[in-house]
């Protein structure tokens, strides 16, 4: 099946392209970085996570949504989304691609990483996390390819793609979980100190995911002959919706503790990050962007008149991602660190090395994606059209 | 042949590319390794007394090993001393004992590593003590 | 005999895992067979669990400060960085409000204010860094509880430098050595390589000798090391006469570092 993803259009071998010219570009920064070491990133003794991790705790989110579509299909028989979970599969792989990338890069002795395997460490939950992603990453691609091969030669999947499926199911949120609890459980960072930071991880999670498959879903029924279906995207968009503003909501909920009991420790993060503190206000103007967009998203997702509407809700999917990247991919990490635990402020940006070796591993996930994505479509417009090589709009 | 022009000139081209590093290399690929133990610090040793932790033949093949159980025993077990074959007392430490007797990293460790083309990183760290002229 | 693709794969791959899975074995048969003996070094000092009281009362001059930190910068080698985000820092001052963050008061007396205090890594009974970990790179030691830094092991990933509550950590963000003082490197004690996290060790490698850690040696007596184990030590006496205090209490990790004025 992999022969599928070397035909293609122009279009597709432009886009294959600038991504392998951004992976040139990255790589060649990753190699600077790997020779001076990380201080040509933007962290420091005080920030000691940055960009990197951040992404990582965004994009774990993002593989952990396959499942709000798996879930629905393989649960409860929503045939709706029959077209749409190898695309969530599929969208996971290369999310936990991208994961395993950032922890990569973000290493001080990236040679040494599989000392996490010859020694490992049950109560160290960063041991826990490689164990559940790389298992979430086997799993997706059993599932997925098997699935998709099986429905390349037209018959019904193998017996023993059933109890993966159902496992994968329970799998997700267990990846977001873990990740969570890197967080969660130090007992010196109050800005993360909080019991729903599983919950939060998860709510952003599945709004960000499903936000993130219905552009995709978009771009794909635009550029090939396949359509995911109308009913999909709009189920998918209600997923979003719920999901949103749970999160907006548990957001809410750690605002209340913090500025209600007034505790310094608690108080002094979210005041960093949302109106600066001691003069330091770096994040501010981006954290209020999250808050814009996170605001305006509600406002077209939560009518239905809007959401029907499917550029619009194309535009809510735009901003819930930018605006839950910026959340957990950017203002989590560094709101942890600040101040430190001296109660000082240091401040954090990334710089240029430090993100065009972002961009690169982002491309590579993209490039995945994409991989997958012409495989998987290639295969469907074999077999899902009728006889006469028509496009078949109505899905199931 | 069909296509033969191209062919023999990529063939010349390949057997190049898989020769070069012997060509380019020129005497130092076959020079054999001479690591030198006429440190000063040995030389003030007896004759009787100049022997190493273990044998030279033990040592010419374990030593790699031997230093990476030296240093789990020392850091992290928090065991110091080593008691050879022959119930000799040593202090494990790469800097303290075994640089001690041979002094010069290039006359003697790097001569072996360059041969074998590897690059232990334990300099990274352990300081090796400073070359002397001559 | 016809085999196909399938056939074949599985087969490689049996044979694969085997024989990798049997080299190992086989050699792992063949180290047991050539061990020898190591043991502790026997001029170490021993204690149950070491703890260390810093006596603000004997700390006048800012010189009485600067010779431990000196000791400890010169016995390891630890390097001095000019830019305040990469530096590196195995004990240092801090002022009272950011040695104790949570004890804001107004009405504190000015001087125990402006006070510096000496803060270091604080060998946690319960330490969060030992726990988050995954190589157990950092590890408490059972036989006297010293929260000690693998640096073989260490992958950089910085989880520890999260989870300590007390900033004790620093990271190499280059390779230090350029920053080490040519002139006063020991050549005794290594330094460390980019890329890898290190911290206070109190001096477990001095112990070894029978010797006190550096800085206790340089504090002429400010500086109070013993066992807290031993009810007949004399930090145990000092501590059972004086009302001490140590960093961030509440938070259950139970630092063996104290303070008493």
């Amino acid at each position: 099946m992999l022969e599928k993803a070397i035909y293609g259009s122009r279009k597709y071998w432009v886009w294959i392209c600038f991504l392998l010219a951004l992976i040139g570009v990255g790589f060649l920064s990753y190699l600077y970085q790997f020779k001076v070491g990380l201080g040509i990133t933007g962290m420091s003794r005080d920030v000691s996570w940055g960009l990197y991790i951040g992404q990582f705790t965004f994009l774990v989110g993002v593989a952990a949504s396959g499942v709000m579509v798996v879930l629905p299909y393989y649960l409860h028989n929503y045939k709706k989304f029959a077209r749409l979970t190898i695309l969530g599969e599929f969208l996971a792989i290369a999310a936990v691609v991208m994961c395993m990338l950032f922890i990569f890069v973000d290493m001080g002795q990236p040679l040494r990483v599989l000392n996490v395997i010859l020694h490992p460490t049950p109560n160290s939950v960063m041991f826990f996390d490689m164990c559940v992603l790389a298992g979430y990453l086997v799993l997706n691609v059993l599932v997925g390819w098997t699935v998709l091969g099986a429905e390349r030669k037209e018959v019904a999947p193998p017996k023993w793609v059933k109890p993966l499926i159902y496992l994968s199911i329970a799998w997700a949120p267990s990846i977001h979980t873990v990740t969570a609890f890197l967080y969660a459980g130090l007992p010196g960072r109050h800005f993360w100190l909080s019991a729903i930071m599983a919950a939060r991880f998860l709510a952003s999670a599945f709004a960000a995911g499903p936000a993130l498959l219905i552009l995709l879903a978009l771009i794909v029924r635009k550029n090939t002959k396949f359509d995911p279906g109308t009913e999909a995207i709009q189920s998918l968009g209600k997923i979003v919706t719920y999901c949103m503003f749970i999160n907006v909501f548990f957001l809410g909920l750690e605002f209340f503790t913090a500025f209600y009991s007034k505790i310094p420790g608690h108080m002094y993060p979210f005041i960093y990050l949302y109106s600066g503190l001691e003069g330091h206000a770096k994040l501010v103007p981006i954290m209020w962007l999250s808050t814009i967009l996170a605001a305006v998203a509600l406002v077209l997702l939560i009518f239905p008149q809007i959401r029907k509407k499917e550029s619009l809700l194309a535009l809510a999917s735009v901003c819930v991602f930018i605006s839950l990247w910026i959340d957990k991919g950017f203002g989590l990490v560094i709101g942890g660190f600040v101040p430190n635990p001296f109660e000082r402020v240091t401040e954090y940006w990334p710089t240029l090395p430090e993100t065009f070796i972002t961009l690169a591993v982002w491309a590579i996930g993209f490039l995945v994606l994409t991989i997958l994505y012409k495989i998987a479509i290639s295969v469907k417009e074999e077999v899902v059209f009728d006889k006469y090589g028509e496009r078949q709009i109505k899905a199931e | 042949m069909y296509n033969g022009g191209k062919i023999i000139i990529g063939l010349i081209i390949f057997v190049a590319l898989v020769t070069a590093p012997f060509f380019l290399s020129g005497k130092k690929a076959t020079a054999k390794p001479d690591p030198k133990v006429d440190t000063p610090e040995i030389l003030k040793l007896p004759v009787s007394e100049r022997k190493c932790v273990e044998s030279k033949e033990f040592m010419t093949a374990e030593h790699m090993k031997l230093l990476l159980e030296w240093r789990d025993w020392v850091v992290r077990d928090g065991d110091g001393v080593y008691i050879n074959a022959e119930g000799k007392r040593f202090d494990m430490s790469l800097q303290n004992t075994c640089m001690k007797c041979h002094s010069s990293k290039k006359k003697f460790c790097d001569e072996c590593h360059n041969y074998a083309a590897v690059n232990p990183y334990c300099w990274d760290c352990h300081i090796a003590p400073k070359e002397k002229e001559s | 005999m016809s085999i196909d693709r399938r056939g074949f794969l599985k087969i490689a791959g049996i044979s694969t895992i085997l024989g990798v899975g049997g080299i190992s074995a086989a050699s792992g048969l063949k180290n047991w067979a050539e061990a020898s003996q190591v043991m502790p070094n026997p001029e170490a000092l021993k204690a149950k669990r070491w703890g260390m009281v810093v006596d603000m009362a004997k700390f006048q001059t800012d010189e009485d400060y600067q010779r431990c930190i000196d000791a400890c910068d010169e016995v390891h080698n630890v390097p001095h960085i000019n830019n305040k985000k990469e530096e590196v820092k195995w004990i240092w001052k801090e002022k009272f409000e950011n040695a104790f963050p949570g004890n804001e008061d107004p009405y504190l007396a000015e001087e125990i204010k402006e006070l510096p205090f000496l803060v270091l890594c604080n060998h946690c009974e319960n330490p969060p860094c030992v726990r988050v970990c995954p190589t157990k790179a950092t590890f408490k030691r059972e036989s006297d509880g010293i929260v000690m830094m693998d640096m073989h092991r260490c992958i950089g990933c910085r989880f520890c430098m999260a989870a300590c509550p007390y900033g004790a950590r620093s990271f190499n963000f280059r390779d230090p050595r350029p920053s080490i003082n040519a002139e006063k490197e020991n050549p005794e004690f290594p330094t460390r390589t980019k890329g890898v996290v290190e911290k206070c060790t109190l001096c477990y490698e001095r112990l070894a000798k029978g010797l006190q850690p550096a800085c206790v040696e340089a504090s002429k007596g400010a500086l109070i090391f013993g066992d807290l184990e031993d009810s007949n030590s004399e930090i145990r006496k000092v501590l059972g006469s004086r009302y001490s205090f140590r960093r961030k209490p509440e938070l259950g990790t139970q630092p063996s570092v104290y303070y008493i004025f």
